[in-house]
């Protein structure tokens, strides 16, 4: 399964998939920020409803659009993240650059 | 008491790293760990063979090696490569501490390996390789489960 990304004014909403590992962040940072770079994004959505494990390949992510987008005011947010994908946030510190929601 | 043993060899590529956490949680199942537990384990090992794959042999591929030992209800947890190793050891465990930042990595995978598991060991010589041991008690009661959760509520709760 692949994560979805779409455009809905200016913010960029990701599904991410049901696995987050090394395997395939690297190419969900690459297609994320061909979004950034071609549309006019100011905020980015991390979707985890469907996602069942994740490692600090996520974090690297989310800390990844975080530096391209914050130096023009964008946050990035983090949307339904179950308990241990929350302990990962937290233990890295997240919930100070990343607006955890429900 | 029951032991048990397996030892796993595998190509250093992303695509053996869902592989590598599917079958440490396979082999630890008759141990009756619980959800939270397995997916700790999880991440550990994924951390670890991660690490193997991008610092250990910079993506360049090589053989990874997993041993597991149950003895009761503990588990250790050996995760070994003979790639580039680690020239300071604990600097690299420290938290955010990365050497590849220009590849999205967050520097948190030890902290977590350390988070997730009782136990982390490190061994390393620069040329040589690594060698990470972690160990892990499985199968707490569910009423201490309970307890641990309701810690953790009350500490976010405020
Ligand atoms: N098997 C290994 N061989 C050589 N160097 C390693 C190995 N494992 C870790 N390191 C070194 O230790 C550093 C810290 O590792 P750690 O897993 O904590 O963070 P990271 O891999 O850089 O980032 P993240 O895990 O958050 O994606 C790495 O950047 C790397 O320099
Ligand atoms: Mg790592």
């Amino acid at each position: 399964m692949v994560e979805e990304m779409k455009v809905e004014k200016e913010y960029l909403m990701i599904k991410m998939p049901e696995e987050i590992d090394h395997h395939n962040s690297v190419e969900i940072g690459k297609r994320a920020d061909r979004f950034i770079l071609s549309e006019k994004i100011e905020h980015v959505v991390f979707d985890f409803e469907k996602t069942r494990f994740m490692d600090s390949s996520g974090i690297g992510i989310l800390i990844g659009r975080y530096k391209r987008i914050s130096c023009f005011g964008g946050k990035v947010f983090a949307v339904h993240a179950d308990r241990q994908i929350k302990r990962l946030l937290l233990l890295s510190g997240l919930e100070k650059i990343v607006e955890i929601m429900d | 008491m029951n032991n048990n043993e397996m030892k796993l060899e595998f190509d250093a590529i992303s695509e053996n790293e869902g592989f590598a956490r599917v079958a440490v949680a396979a082999f630890i199942t008759p141990l009756n760990p619980t959800l939270e537990e397995i997916n700790d384990v999880k991440t550990a090992v994924s951390e670890a063979v991660t690490n193997a794959i991008i610092h250990g042999y910079e993506e360049k591929g090589g053989k990874i090696t997993i041993r597991c030992h149950i003895s009761g209800d503990f588990l250790t947890l050996i995760v070994e490569d003979k790639g580039k190793g680690i020239e300071d050891i604990d600097k690299a465990m420290e938290p955010l501490f990365t050497t590849r930042p220009d590849m999205d990595r967050s520097g948190m995978g030890f902290a977590f390996m350390e988070a997730f598991m009782d136990n982390l060991e490190v061994e390393s010589k620069p040329g040589e390789g690594c060698r990470i041991i972690m160990e892990k008690k499985l199968g707490l009661s569910p009423w201490i489960e309970q307890e641990e959760e309701t810690v953790r509520e009350s500490i976010h709760s405020r």
